[in-house]
């Protein structure tokens, strides 16, 4: 067993209610996440992401498989007794408590002596900036500073790992962008193992040492943020994180040969067949008529530091470029131009 | 300026006369009951003056404080008990999945806001009967018992609607933070229920304090609560010192309805 693998879900199933009211939240999910990693579960909305983290904290027993923690098998295991903790979307602070005894609370049902309690909230406190709201009650705090409060209530009893299930999704971008900030500065001081939630991808993008991207329960691909973007594993990965064109081609020759029958030189996974190409708006370039493939402007998008062009190609399948907006060459829809493409990535279809 | 409605009942003919009518009905014997209690002559309906005495009179008698006494004491341990087992209930009702049988177990709990309480009453009688010649005991536990069981519907429907309207994150945030289920009872629902528990149990206590037809079945001998001596007096003459104990009994529930509808606000 790998000493450094902090959370290790083995083939992980969960399927809710049964008979013609079961719902397949997870299928077969196999997953291992290093300790001090910050891992984000990706994808999009009902794709069984919080029914990962809910089988990780213990709220749920998964149907099949199991999870371990540091090597022990917790599958089975109460929530209160994994050194796992959470932050909730909603936050679900104690009202009753203030921001100190709340901060407290996990430390306190630890049986920790008093005055250990009070010097660690102080110092969790003091880590999230929060010192002067201590005997505040969590009603009397803004959004943010109720965010903070969780965070802190999750980070006091220092869990082996920290579940955060789209705790940003509540905040204005200004205040988004901070917490991102603060969350990855909080994770490399506390060195404590972050799995977090977003449907975000560039939240995700930003803030992850590893990321995997789910889909109706699956787990498509897992990789640094760095090979999701630029070598996605299918399709809908390619899709889902960035805008990406699609162009359906044929291999031959050990070249793809596109609809309108130009032909592209691309590295090559397979020798022969349909293929799909994905290409990212800005591997797209537009040239002069005559030095690339022949396509039209039909819209153009202006964006502040770039400009998006939809081009129609000449058998009919559209591609988006993406252009620096102080370039000279301005085009207008209509325009006759020529496109050249940068990057490929060469996906089976 | 309001907003005109498409339906506005004050605008329908006998509106105001309707209101005027009910509000009569409901009231003006209630008034005239607290009117005469500060009557200076003997008569419940006939004015001599303005005095305080049928309440001096009603504070001196033995018979009244005794069944006084005995009214709260009944109605407070019937207030504790009957809201333990509701709180109880609630918490079986509540927290945990749908299971089988949970319409059944509601109308249980709910039974003796159906059953006549005249039946209830018989059954009682007939039952602590053969229980008081098993046992030879007579004290005040089955009046206690017998108002405690009426009094749970009442403690049991605040204490549910709480527990309904309680964000379950709170207990699933409590386990996450290390709190064994006792634990997270103690620390978070708890204290959260508490405006609900006492709610229930103030009207528990206003519920068994006024309880006549129960009460007049069940007492032995020499154990009038204060309703029953009330109705006991009826029979004989009638004077105002009726009214001025129907007066301070009607202030202290006033009192505690009011004392209730501040706890039920405070949950916002
Ligand atoms: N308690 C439940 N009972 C039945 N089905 C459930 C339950 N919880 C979740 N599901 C279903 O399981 C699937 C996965 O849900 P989950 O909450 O894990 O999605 P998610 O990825 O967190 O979505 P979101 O981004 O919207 O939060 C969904 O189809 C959902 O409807
Ligand atoms: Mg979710």
């Amino acid at each position: 067993m790998n000493t450094n693998v902090a959370v290790d879900a083995q083939n992980v199933g969960k399927i809710y209610g049964i008979g013609n009211s079961a719902v397949t939240a997870l299928g077969d999910v196999s997953l291992s996440i290093q300790k001090g990693e910050f891992f984000t579960l990706l994808g999009p909305s009902g794709c069984g992401k919080t029914t990962l983290l809910r089988c990780i904290a213990g709220f749920e027993t998964p149907t099949s498989g199991a999870i371990h923690l540091s090597g022990r098998d917790i599958t089975h295991t109460p929530p209160n007794a994994r050194p796992v903790n959470t932050v909730f979307q909603s936050y679900a602070l104690f009202p009753h408590l203030t921001v100190a005894q709340n901060v407290g609370f996990g430390l306190k049902m630890l049986g920790k002596p008093a005055d250990e309690v009070t010097k660690s909230v102080a110092r969790v406190l003091a880590l999230v900036k929060l010192e002067e709201f201590a005997d505040r009650f969590p009603q009397q705090l803004s959004g943010g500073q109720q965010q903070r409060v969780a965070l802190a209530r999750a980070l006091a009893p220092e869990p082996e790992v920290l579940l955060l299930d789209e705790p940003l999704s509540a905040l204005d971008l200004k205040l988004r962008k901070e917490m991102q900030s603060e969350l990855k500065r909080l994770q490399t001081e506390t060195g404590i193992t972050f799995i977090f939630v977003t449907h975000d991808q560039e939240e995700a993008l930003t803030m992850s040492d590893r990321i995997g991207v789910m889909s109706r329960g699956a787990l498509l691909q897992v990789g640094t943020p760095h090979e999701i973007y630029e070598n996605p594993a299918d399709r809908f990965v390619a899709d889902f994180i960035g805008e990406t064109n699609f162009l359906e081609g044929t291999v031959a020759d050990g070249k793809v040969r596109i609809g309108t029958g130009d032909v592209l030189d691309v590295a090559l996974k397979v020798q022969t067949g349909a293929v799909t190409l994905a290409i990212r708006p800005e591997q797209v370039s537009i040239v002069p008529t005559g030095s690339g493939i022949a396509a039209k402007i039909t819209e153009t998008t202006y964006m502040g530091t770039d400009t998006h062009y939809t081009l129609a190609l000449d058998d009919g399948s559209d591609i988006v470029a993406r252009v620096q907006s102080n370039t000279t060459q301005a085009h207008k829809v209509g325009d006759a131009v020529a496109i050249r493409i940068g990057t490929v990535q060469v996906l089976q279809s | 300026m309001a907003k005109p409605r498409a339906f506005d009942v004050t605008t329908l003919p006998g509106f105001t006369f309707i209101a005027i009518l009910s509000f009569v009905l409901l009231y003006a014997p209630i008034v005239t009951l607290v009117v005469y209690s500060f009557n200076g002559g003997n008569s419940v309906n006939q004015w001599g003056g303005f005095s305080l005495e049928w309440y001096v009179v009603a504070f001196n008698n033995a018979a009244v404080q005794d069944a006084t006494m005995r009214s709260l004491i009944i109605a407070l341990w019937a207030a504790v008990i009957s809201t333990s087992v509701a709180t109880l209930a609630a918490l079986g009702t509540t927290r945990r999945g749908k299971f089988k049988g949970q319409t059944v177990i509601y109308i249980i709990i709910n039974q003796p806001l159906m059953v006549p309480e005249i039946v209830t009453a018989v059954a009682l009688l007939i039952f602590f009967s053969s229980v008081k010649l098993a046992t030879g005991y007579s004290g005040l536990g089955y009046l206690i018992l017998a108002h405690s069981a009426f009094c749970i519907p009442f403690a049991y429907l605040p204490i549910r609607a709480r527990l309904e309207g309680m964000d379950t994150a709170m207990e699933t945030a409590a386990a996450d933070l290390y709190a064994t289920p006792l634990q997270t009872f103690r620390y978070v629902t708890l204290p959260l229920l508490l405006p609900g528990v006492i709610a229930g149990a103030m009207l528990a206590f206003i519920i068994s304090l006024d309880n006549v037809v129960i009460t007049e079945f069940v007492k032995s001998a020499g154990q009038d609560t204060l309703p029953t001596y009330m109705l006991g007096q009826l029979r004989r003459a009638l004077t105002p010192e009726v009214n001025a104990i129907s007066t301070t009994l009607l202030a202290l529930t006033i009192f505690i309805l009011i004392a209730f509808a501040l706890v039920t606000k405070k949950r916002n």
